[in-house]
């Protein structure tokens, strides 16, 4: 299957100190669907994921090898200006973390960085993205108090329309819904499932039921090592790997 | 009763009669200063400057030190957040977490807090010469300044850490750089105790004698140039104590009950603020 | 693809430079306090050999004879006699709070030591004059059967102890607290008591830690200047009780700032005391805080 690609990953390797956390990783992430990276703890999901926009080199002994080419741009040459590479993709984290002041200023804290400063345009930003993140109408009434108040499944909704608000390509989650409770699980599924027409998602999450519901395409990672990807349906009912077939089977964790 | 139980017994004892006692001295001394202090403290000390006189037990008052000390203080302080700010957050948002640079630098801040305010006070009589600048108020700026800095780059690197990592990260991958988010992250969300951090050091600018013996030089009038002499609290306490006249003593005592109350005004200023300014902070 | 710098990245990155000059500054700032300290005492280092600087106790600045032995043991003894009385008192008071007080308790007790911390050396002095010196003159002196005018080294070791309490206790709970409870608790399972654990246990792992905290007191006995100032006398004699006045370095220089200019060498002398007091103070902060990170290290 040929897919059109925003990310392609090269010979990926990371170090931390002594230890291999990744081994040589080539991968290209399918556009405009959702791509679901599963494995057991500690297998380096989330540190594939970081890489993906450069957030794991403020770590003091970190060594990366290899390429990561978005829009054909490799982001680990340290001479590349990330800023603008992560602009482009929104990012959610295992739990929620609004910025230290208001519901508004949250969602619009990043247009404000690139350059908008136009109130009224500022104004329609926010409510659109708290719409898109489905949270408006719940905030509508208090969008200048503290976004500290919200609870947490809101917080979480509320991270996911500041990203948006960047106006990203992809978005990246990182078990974005781990923190919540069913309900609000559900209503971030709903919500990446509609977002999926226009963005290139990609979530990590170790709840399979999780990646077979939502999930297009399906990334396989044992203990550093990409042991198989490829489209949800195949690994799922077809693996051809041992080792992913028993990890499905839940027979390891 | 067991041997070990007896034993237990008699330390747990000896504990607290130690806590007891390290109380108290404290109780002691604010007691002290308030019982002593009080009979001779009137309107005039703090609404006026010494007249002439003054230290053979005439009238006037100690404004001249209070305004002073709090200008000295002020400006030391300002001096002292121009630097600290920045080398906190360079510590923190744009160096590596823990790398050797990190700790080195921690290492040296943790040194410097421990030198004696005297020694601030001498080397800073040492860059006044050099520059041919007599005592006065900026010389005693400056001393304070040295002397207050690192404690405030160490107390503001403390709150500034406890910023959670994924906050920055949040921001970084919003597209922000470092600068933005130090400013707009980092600095907003450890805002309660970046100004706690500053005023206890304020606190500590004012209460200090020795690092402005050397540079502050001493003065009757309030300080109308940062060229010109100051009088400071700590040192109207000294030289009034130094007198042998009982009124003048008495007006000694006065001037450190005022003393203290303003350090306890500080500290309490702290505490509440810091409660007060927790409305954004994300836990 | 190459991105054309813009005004966000200059902005950047001229901050990352201006912060890291700062952050820089800041450093060095021990280097020149202790180069331009140096620099000032070279005229009194060259004039005498350091040995007649340091084990002589003759102080005649008029005829240029400049020893330093009675003010460097006015220091020790001062430090001494603090130190003895604050380090059990620090301790007891250290494990009371973090084994056996609870934490209503050790809520209401800490901000009461940071206030302790926060009153200036002036009022310390103060106090000291108007309670602790009377009492030595009143009632201990009589009772060890000697005069004394109360102002003396007993007194600034005083003053100076409770000086330092907050330091000592402030740094030692730090280290109890961070003796894992696990620790704790093995000890209790096999039958020992609270005290027999914190005795065996606790205060076997925290004992480099306790050593830190005291050594930090230490350092800042020494360099203490106005409080002992105002209460030990100030006669330059070696003294030989504790009953005996003293004249400490830091005393030394702060009492003749005055004077500094007129009589030859003798701001070089004061310049080189300040200098004795930072370069003793430096080697007991970086002891004290090299055995602190080995101990946190250890700890975990
Ligand atoms: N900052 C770090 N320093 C050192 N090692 C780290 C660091 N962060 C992660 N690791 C190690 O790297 C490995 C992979 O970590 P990573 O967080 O990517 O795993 P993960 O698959 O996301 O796990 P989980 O499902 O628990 O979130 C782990 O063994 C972890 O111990
Ligand atoms: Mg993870």
């Amino acid at each position: 299957m040929d897919y059109q690609t925003h990310i392609s990953v090269q010979n990926l390797n990371v170090h931390y100190g002594n230890q291999q956390v990744l081994k040589n990783i080539t991968l290209n992430i399918p556009d405009r669907k959702i791509t679901a990276i599963i494995g057991p703890s500690g297998c380096g999901k989330t540190t594939l994921l970081k890489s993906f926009n450069r957030l794991i080199d403020s770590v003091e002994g970190v060594k990366i090898s290899g390429r990561v080419l978005v829009d054909d741009e490799n982001i680990l040459d340290p001479k590349t200006e990330v800023t603008h590479i992560r602009k482009k993709m929104g990012l959610l984290l295992q739990k929620p973390y609004p910025l230290p002041m208001s519901i508004y200023d949250n969602v619009a804290y990043g247009p404000r960085i690139h350059g908008i400063k136009n109130k009224k345009r500022l104004d329609e930003i926010v409510e659109r993205f708290l719409k898109k993140a489905s949270l408006w109408d719940e905030v509508k009434e208090r969008i200048n108090q503290p976004a500290s108040m919200l609870s947490v499944g809101q917080q979480q909704r509320l991270c996911l329309a500041r990203g948006l608000a960047v106006e990203p390509e992809i978005i990246l989650g990182d078990e974005p819904t781990s923190a919540l409770d069913p309900q609000s699980s559900q209503r971030i599924e709903q919500t990446f499932v509609e977002l999926k027409q226009d963005y290139t998602i990609v979530i990590v999450t170790h709840i399979l039921r999780q990646a077979r519901r939502m999930a297009d395409y399906v990334v396989f990672l044992y203990l550093g090592e990409l042991i198989e990807h490829g489209p949800a349906w195949d690994i799922f009912n077809h693996p051809k790997q041992a080792l992913t077939r028993e990890y499905i089977k839940g027979l390891i964790s | 009763m067991e041997r070990r139980n007896i034993e237990e017994k008699i330390f747990k004892g000896l504990m607290l009669l130690s806590t007891m006692v390290i109380l108290s001295s404290l109780v002691l001394i604010l007691l002290t200063v308030l019982v002593k202090g009080l009979p001779y403290l009137s309107l005039a000390m703090v609404t006026q400057v010494p007249q002439g006189g003054y230290y053979l037990g005439k009238g006037g008052g100690i404004l001249n030190a209070i305004v002073g000390s709090l200008y000295l203080a002020g400006g030391a302080t300002f001096l002292a957040i121009l630097l600290s700010l920045p080398v906190a957050l360079y510590l923190n948002v744009y160096s590596k977490s823990d790398s050797k640079f990190v700790s080195a630098c921690r290492f040296t801040f943790d040194v410097l807090c421990g030198v004696p305010s005297i020694v601030y006070g001498a080397f800073g009589f040492t860059i006044m010469i050099f520059f041919g600048m007599r005592a006065s108020l900026l010389g005693g700026i400056i001393a304070i300044a040295l002397l207050i800095m690192p404690m405030m780059i160490r107390s503001m690197d403390e709150v500034i850490r406890l910023v959670p990592r994924e906050l920055m990260d949040a921001s970084y991958a919003l597209g922000a750089n470092r600068w933005e988010t130090a400013l707009k992250v980092v600095v907003r969300q450890s805002l309660p105790g970046i100004l706690t951090s500053i005023l206890i050091a304020f606190g500590r600018g004012i209460g200090d004698a020795a690092a402005v013996i050397f540079t502050a030089g001493f003065t009757d009038a309030i300080p109308t140039s940062l060229l010109r002499p100051v009088a400071t609290l700590p040192l109207a306490i000294f030289f009034q104590l130094g007198v042998p006249i009982p009124e003048v003593q008495g007006r000694a005592y006065a001037s450190a009950l005022i003393l203290t109350i303003m350090i306890l005004i500080i500290s309490l200023a702290a505490r509440l603020l810091s409660k007060k300014l927790t409305r954004h902070v994300v836990k | 693809m190459k991105v054309p710098m813009s005004a966000r990245r200059v902005k950047d990155i001229m901050a990352s430079k201006i912060m890291l000059v700062l952050t820089l500054a800041a450093v060095a700032l021990i280097f020149f306090m202790v180069a331009g300290l140096y620099f000032k005492s070279r005229p009194i280092l060259a004039s005498q050999p350091l040995s007649e600087l340091f084990f002589s106790s003759r102080w005649r600045p008029f005829r240029g004879e400049f020893g330093f032995l009675s003010f460097i043991m006015g220091t020790v003894w001062v430090t001494g006699v603090a130190v003895l009385i604050a380090v059990p008192l620090c301790l007891l008071t250290s494990i009371y709070l973090s084994e056996y007080a609870n934490s209503k308790v050790r809520e209401w007790v800490k901000p009461l030591i940071d206030i302790l911390a926060g009153i200036p050396s002036v009022v310390f002095g103060v106090w000291g004059m108007l309670v602790v010196v009377p009492f030595i003159k009143d009632v201990v002196a009589p009772f060890a059967g000697v005069f004394s005018t109360g102002y003396s080294i007993l007194a600034g070791g005083i003053v100076l102890a409770i000086m330092i309490f907050p330091v000592i206790i402030h740094v030692s709970l730090e280290i109890f607290r961070a003796v894992p409870q696990e620790v704790r608790e093995a000890s209790l399972a096999v039958g020992a008591t609270r005290w027999q654990t914190i005795k065996h246990v606790v205060m076997r792992k925290a004992l480099p830690g306790v050593a830190a905290a005291v050594v930090l007191g230490i350092s800042r006995a020494f360099g203490e200047t106005m409080a002992v100032l105002m209460v030990v006398g100030n006669v330059a004699k070696i003294p030989h009780s504790v009953l005996d006045p003293a004249y400490p370095l830091p005393a030394l220089i702060a009492n003749n700032y005055g004077e500094m200019m007129s009589i030859p060498l003798y701001d070089s002398a004061l310049m080189l005391a300040a200098l004795i007091l930072l370069l003793v103070v430096l080697l007991f902060n970086a002891l004290s805080k090299m055995i602190l990170i080995r101990v946190q290290r250890s700890i975990r």
